[in-house]
């Protein structure tokens, strides 16, 4: 059994012992909850410690036959990509955890039923990143959507069951459309290699124009939906206002992930003449996104409305990236996927604890609260320079790679794209503004800092940020040699010699 | 002179079983002391049925085409089609023995001071327990029929005690025999079509068993040959409620007894279905050119129609009725791929869909107020607080129907949907999954309903299940999470039983 497998499998062990053994005390859950996710976190940086960066195959294989009549396999393995993704997944699961330790408790289930679902995701996140098969790869995507239904449904505030059932057929509907073009990929393996789910033997099938474009409409629209690309976003700012801030950083930071991270595995691997054909339009939705977000993201007066619109920006900027074709961006684009991560997640934590001290998530609510919690303002202040992409800090590293990947090949893309920094900078600083600086309106005087649990659970997550924005090499390590292959895999190469990091 | 048809008995015991203990319950129900007649009667059935799962165990590598003077095909599809009517029977059964649900006297008008009568003396009739061992005998001949007589002799077989055991309902007992009365009258039209369609058949191939037509294919004018095709269907495609024949379904679903629902959703889906199948992979597969265009276009009509007339339900049982039409329409796209893998996929489609569909109404069943059963889905809301359990076994299901990944609808639906693309109806497939999109909402509807909202001040609970209703929905809802874990188990066995004898 691969360490993989491990570690994919002991979240799940967790919560079928958290769901079978009786307790009450929810302090106790909590901390049984915690310790599963910091296991499972050590044991996937054991896991990259033992990734051989150079080799660009899956590495940590491991097959099982599961439906042998149709020759589906539990088949899981990790190259630099995934591996990236599954350390951003399990790593901000125990801060996670950390962080919204309170957070469950007003919820409509108790607090078991929210760490049976949350370690549930665990696993089924770190599946969805490792499945080599592509069947399994649609089963844990489709799986995922219901404990985040959940998960947005039974604790989240406001208008939450609409906004859970909203993502939800949002995310099927995608879903059932790459089914039809999973169906539609595995006959045509059938006819010509014998019927199989192996993605490395599917990228060798030879499908016609028209074929591969239906296919790969069937498998962008669903990861469209999913990252949330324009115009197939709109499930996204309501999924993200009603749903508890640590929901939002599970969605955003991790979830959303795994439609970039299928454009990439999927899209362009299977179906690289059709990624070809269609990559002028995507550029041109990715580009409308960074536009319309920042926009968006200006107008709002909920601090996670805000961040929802943000993202959907950030998620133009990685779209865009994956597209251009060139190894810089998508090397940009994957080490953005992570950054993006901690970001929101620094974003989300913060602003839930601003909201529940205040009991408000209207921006204009807050005021001055550098005076009176300095801690949480300074971090807040920190997440947002993040975001609006400051050289210095993570964020940056990773735009300028996508814009510089870009302009090689779509100049105008990446011009308008500039843009997008100066509008962040906007909807970013305006709010800070309010939120931080100037006089403490009424109401927020007697507000309380962050606690000592709570500055452990950000703590290392500002310091990804500035770590990663000063020294982003071992994570760029791991995510180049893959990058550069895809490209190459796809059939382009790069319009300039790659740089040197 | 006449000589004897030659039978073989051994191959035949599974029906002949099921016959016989009908046949016995009819006896019991007129000489056996009423107090014992409940406990004798629910003994003969689950020995009857378990005794023919025996004898299909035992012939399960035997076949033949001459078992009953050619007009009975044990083949390998035929036997995996009785078995699987057998089982779900063995699992209904147990939900029809729970005897409140059904009316104590049937004769007595509704009303009636014989009916309030028989009511307080506790003195409940027991003709449900024949009447369904009949209705099963009927469904395990009807899929294995060869020749158009006895496939009609068989659907009459196992619709008439359906029609009866629809009005038995104990309450709201007007429209139960209302329900009752529609079914029948619709029921009889579809089989006169059937009859008409047999008779052009006979006419066009100057037999009357389905390899003779498909022999004869080519021979005569093949106008004739449409014309049964399109009427013997009409008469089929009623009975699995596709579009446009499928207006009695939600009405008898809801006016039937909540058990017999159950059985009927289940069982006679997969009878219709395997007759279906028989008669088309058969009979009319060298035809395929001539019905293929209208079935494909039946299938995507019964899919769209179902899914989305029932958002707009807003009874749990008549949801479930427009759900089981939809799931008639993905069913069809394996009539119509026509290839081995869309038969083995259908067998696998119609186990599974039998067992959610059993354990979805026996949970339905579950659910009460004082006046008896509450189907009215307003009045679930908030059901999961008062009984998570039941609602969350219910939501499984209701994931399971929608098929969603691990559970065993979602492999039945990946399983047909590929073999209808690998005989190159795309279309259905795109239609397929876009109609699946639609029924989501739906299932997903009743799940906010149940979990996401809170209670209202109402009386509707839960009851406690009687021993046998419990054993019954926990075996089906077992069987439905292991084939959405492990399909294996059951994918493979219908691979290798997906074979008919021509």
């Amino acid at each position: 059994m691969s360490l993989l497998t491990v570690i994919g499998v002991l979240p799940l062990i967790g919560a079928i012992i958290l769901a079978v053994v009786p307790s009450k005390s929810s302090e106790l859950i909590k901390r049984f909850a915690l310790g599963v996710t910091l296991i499972v976190a050590v044991l996937s940086i054991l896991l990259a410690i033992g990734f051989n960066k150079a080799d660009t195959k899956m590495q940590y294989v491991q097959s099982n036959s599961w439906i042998s009549s149709f020759n589906i396999n539990y088949a899981v393995g990790i190259d630099g990509i995934s591996l990236v993704l599954i350390l951003l997944a399990t790593i901000l699961l125990p801060i996670v955890v950390l962080a919204i330790w309170n957070e469950s408790d007003a919820g409509r289930w108790g607090v078991k039923s929210f760490y049976v679902l949350i370690l549930a995701l665990e696993t089924l996140m770190i599946g969805v990143f490792a499945a080599t098969d592509l069947f399994l790869f649609y089963v844990f995507f489709e799986a995922m959507l219901i404990p985040i239904y959940f998960l947005i449904g039974g604790y989240g505030s406001g208008n939450r069951s609409a906004a859970a059932i909203k993502f939800l057929l949002y995310s099927l509907f995608g879903g059932l459309l790459m089914l039809a073009s999973i169906i539609g990929i595995y006959v045509i393996s059938g006819n010509q290699i014998g019927a199989t789910f192996d993605l490395a033997q599917l990228t060798t099938l030879e499908i016609d124009n028209q074929t591969e474009n239906f296919l790969f409409l069937g498998f962008f629209i669903a990861f469209a939906i999913k990252a949330p690309l324009w115009p197939f976003h709109t499930w996204l700012p309501d999924a993200a206002k009603s749903a508890t801030p640590g929901t939002s950083v599970l969605l955003l930071g991790v979830l959303d992930k795994v439609g970039t991270y299928g454009m990439i595995r999927f899209c362009i691997e299977l179906f690289p003449d059709a990624s070809k054909t269609f990559t002028p339009v995507i550029i041109t939705l990715a580009v409308i996104s960074i536009i319309y977000g920042a926009f968006m993201a200006i107008g709002q007066s909920d601090i996670k409305g805000l961040i929802a619109f943000t993202s959907i920006s950030h998620f133009g900027f990685i779209t865009m990236g994956i597209f251009a074709m060139t190894s810089q961006g998508m090397s940009g684009a994957n080490l953005y996927m992570v950054n993006h991560g901690f970001s929101t997640a620094a974003l989300f934590l913060i602003a839930g604890w601003m909201m529940t001290r205040r009991g408000s998530s209207t921006i204009s609510d807050f005021g001055g609260l550098q005076r009176v919690t300095p801690v949480m303002a300074w971090t807040f202040f920190i997440a947002g320079l993040s975001g609006l992409a400051l050289p210095g800090l993570s964020s940056f590293v990773s735009e300028f790679l996508v814009l510089v990947g870009t302009y090689t090949r779509y100049p105008v893309a990446a011009v308008i794209g500039t843009l997008g920094i100066v509008l962040a900078a906007l909807y970013i600083l305006i709010p800070v503004q309010k939120v931080l600086h100037g006089p403490t309106t009424p109401g927020n005087e007697n507000l309380k800092d962050l606690n000592i649990r709570e500055k452990i659970a950000i703590a290392p997550v500002i310091l990804v940020i500035v770590i990663m924005g000063f020294y982003p090499k071992p994570v760029l390590d791991l995510i180049n040699p893959t990058s550069a292959q895809v490209v190459t895999n796809a059939g382009f190469t790069d319009p300039i010699a790659q740089v040197s990091k | 002179m006449l000589t004897a048809p030659s039978l073989s008995y051994s191959l035949l015991a599974a029906m002949l079983i099921v016959f016989g203990g009908a046949v016995a319950g009819v006896l019991v129900e007129a000489f056996l002391a009423k107090t014992h007649r409940a406990a004798v009667q629910l003994t003969i059935s689950v020995g009857a049925l378990l005794l023919a799962l025996q004898q299909l165990w035992r012939i399960r590598d035997l076949s033949s085409t001459t078992a009953a003077v050619n007009s009975v095909a044990i083949d390998k599809a035929g036997i995996f089609l009785q078995a699987t009517v057998v089982l779900l029977a063995l699992v209904a059964v147990l939900l029809i023995a729970d005897q409140d649900n059904f009316v104590p006297q049937a004769s007595a008008v509704p009303g009636s001071s014989e009916e309030i009568n028989a009511l307080q003396q506790k003195s409940q009739q027991t003709e449900i327990f024949p009447l369904f061992l009949f209705a099963v005998g009927g469904m395990m001949l009807f899929p294995v029929a060869t020749d158009l007589i006895t496939l009609f002799v068989a659907l009459e077989v196992l619709s008439l005690p359906l029609y009866l055991l629809a009005g038995l309902s104990r309450r709201k007992r007007l429209l139960s025999q209302e329900a009752a009365l529609k079914y029948f009258l619709l029921g009889a039209y579809a089989s006169a079509f059937f009859l008409f369609g047999a008779a052009f058949l006979y006419g066009y191939a100057g037999t009357i068993s389905l390899s003779g037509i498909s022999a004869a294919f080519g021979t005569a004018n093949e106008v004739f040959l449409l014309i049964g095709i399109v009427f013997i269907s009409v008469g089929l495609l009623f009975k699995i409620s596709a579009v446009p024949f499928h207006s009695w379904t939600p009405d008898v679903y809801q006016g039937a007894p909540t058990p017999i629902t159950a059985f009927m959703a289940a069982c006679t889906k997969v009878a219709a279905f395997g007759a279906i199948l028989r008669i088309f992979y058969v009979g009319f597969a060298q035809s395929q050119t001539l019905w293929q265009p209208i079935i494909t276009v039946t299938a995507i009509l019964t899919m769209i129609f179902g899914s989305i007339v029932a958002i707009t339900q807003r009874d749990i049982k008549r949801m479930l009725a427009y759900s089981s039409i939809a799931h008639a329409g993905f069913l069809l796209s394996g009539v119509v791929a026509l290839n081995k893998d869309g038969l083995a996929a259908s067998l696998f489609y119609l186990f599974a869909y039998g067992f959610t569909t059993l354990a979805a109404f026996g949970i339905i069943g579950l659910v009460k107020d004082s006046a008896g059963e509450v189907t009215d889905l307003n009045r679930w809301i908030g059901l999961g607080k008062k009984s998570p359990l039941v609602a969350g076994v219910f939501a499984f299901l209701l994931l399971s129907f929608a098929g969603i990944p691990l559970t065993s609808g979602f492999i039945a639906k990946f399983a047909i949907f590929s073999a209808a693309y690998k005989s190159g109806n795309i279309a259905l497939v795109v239609v397929g999954v876009l109609a699946s999109a639609i029924a989501a909402f739906f299932y997903i509807r009743v799940i906010i309903m149940i979990f996401f909202t809170d209670p209202i001040n109402d009386s509707v609970s839960v009851i406690i299940p009687s021993v046998k209703s419990r054993i019954s929905i926990t075996i089906a809802t077992l069987i439905s999470i292991i084939l959405g874990l492990a399909p294996s188990l059951l994918l493979n066995g219908a691979d290798n039983f997906a074979n008919f004898l021509r």
